[in-house]
């Protein structure tokens, strides 16, 4: 039973590889990509498009960190809970109004485009930081203290390898958020896949549409995938086992 | 200032924007949960296929909102519905499945076994056992899969504007179109607080649904 719902699952694969492949030859998405005209301007627009990704990433992720590390500490505490509710907040606000607001403060172009990114990626790290720091028991401090370990010991040691799987996760979700956002960056002029996609939609050109939406979904799923694979280096290898 | 004159000025519109966008958001949240629900109560049986549906809904969210519109447009545009509300109620309703068939996946499956069993040696039927047990202890979590899916649809409703499906969306778009501030911020800030708003009720509904016996637990838990 298992062996052949394995070989129809193998064989609705392939049906559905073929049949997308038909599509995309039938919508010239293919011509449209191997045009030697569009070639460059796809190299441009997918380079733009990791630029903003990777920029606003980087910021949000260091801030994301340093947010929750200082709201986990001794002394800040008691503002963790309101800091929580905030951050649980500002992620229930719709990505395209972040980036309309901003572009109303702060007008048009890539920067106004990476702060809007940074400002939308920065909550999801925080909030995984600042629950996986959290979540670390009492008693493995407890030991961690008793070892006469110092304070920036404990976090560098104990807490946040032992939180290090939450906090990927929310780095994960965060860089997917962000590729799928950088694509409403076009939108503030501050170019990216989306130039093809809103183009495409607006041009009704099938091809053009395909040929922007297809590489943003890829990159979102290879960014999936590849997070991931990191959380198989960075978290220990005493966690990992304890999950299996 | 400027923006309430904007609102006062195109009161009629702003609210008929508004209820396009609740209409968008409300029937895929119908539509989502008619499906999720029961396909989520239905997985816990088969450890196997739980796997597969989980990961195939995790693959839709993974794809970025406005390329799935895109994706979507060639394949609805055969019968007849590349442009509009129906790709986007499409769209809206798969995206909500993740939240929706995981969280009730989770929350069935977690009901302690000594409850279970306690339900069948009272001779309740299988049926029985779903409705007076099963789903009354897992309501709170599959409410909490609902407010996630409908907060992550009003913001996702925003950007159908861009394929004609109407709701707030319209202001944002228009609004950077023609460089009009008020605009932008009628509709950002409208389609924000809708989003809060549903989040605050959504939450408040979370803690009705909850039993009695359940909230007491957590309470001594604290």
């Amino acid at each position: 039973m298992r062996q052949v719902s394995k070989r129809l699952y193998k064989l609705a694969l392939l049906a559905s590889a073929f049949t997308a492949g038909i599509a995309l030859e039938r919508t010239h998405t293919i011509a449209f990509l191997t045009d030697p005209y569009n070639y460059p301007e796809f190299v441009r627009l997918l380079f733009q498009h990791l630029y903003l990704v990777a920029i606003s990433i980087s910021i949000a992720t260091a801030a994301g960190l340093i947010i929750g590390i200082v709201l986990t500490r001794s002394k800040f505490r008691k503002y963790s809970g309101i800091a929580m509710y905030v951050v649980g907040l500002g992620q229930t606000i719709p990505s395209l109004a972040v980036l309309a607001l901003v572009m109303s403060l702060l007008g048009i172009g890539a920067k106004p485009a990476i702060f809007a990114l940074t400002i939308y990626s920065v909550l999801p790290i925080a909030r995984n930081t600042l629950a996986g720091i959290r979540a670390v028991p009492a008693p493995v401090l407890d030991a961690a203290k008793g070892m006469g370990m110092t304070p920036t010991e404990i976090l560098f040691n104990v807490e946040l390898p032992m939180a290090m799987k939450v906090i990927l996760t929310g780095f994960r979700v965060s860089l997917v958020i962000n590729i799928g956002t950088a694509t409403l960056a076009y939108l503030i002029g501050a170019g990216g896949m989306g130039d093809w996609i809103f183009s495409g939609i607006n041009m009704m050109m099938t091809d053009k549409l395909l040929a922007g939406a297809i590489p943003v979904t890829l990159m979102a799923l290879l960014a999936d995938f590849l997070v991931d694979l990191l959380g198989v280096v960075l978290v220990s290898k005493g966690l990992r086992w304890e999950e299996e | 200032m400027g923006v309430l004159h904007f609102v006062e000025k195109n009161f009629y519109q702003v609210l008929f924007l508004t209820w396009e966008h609740i209409f968008m958001v409300g029937l895929s949240l119908i539509i989502g949960t008619a499906i999720g629900v029961p396909l989520g109560i239905l997985i816990t049986k088969k450890a196997n296929l739980a796997k597969n549906v989980i990961n195939g809904a995790n693959v839709i969210m993974t794809i970025p909102s406005i390329a799935l519109f895109g994706l979507m447009m060639p394949i609805l545009a055969t019968v007849g519905h590349g442009l509009g509300k129906v790709p986007a109620i499409v769209a809206l309703v798969l995206y909500s499945q993740l939240p929706i068939l995981r969280n009730t996946y989770v929350a069935i499956k977690d009901v302690p076994p000594s409850i279970r069993d306690a339900g069948k040696g009272m001779g309740m039927s299988r049926w029985q056992l779903l409705k007076e047990v099963e789903i009354p202890i897992a309501a709170p979590v599959i409410v909490a899969g609902l407010r996630t899916a409908a907060v992550m649809n009003i913001g996702i409703g925003a950007i159908a504007a861009y394929i004609g499906a109407g709701g707030l969306g319209v202001y944002i778009q228009q609004g950077i179109d023609r460089v009009y501030p008020e605009m932008i911020i009628t509709g950002a800030v409208l389609v924000s607080l809708f989003a809060i708003l549903v989040d605050g009720l959504m939450a408040a509904v979370e803690h009705v649904l909850t039993p009695k016996g359940i909230q007491l637990e957590k309470r001594l838990a604290q």
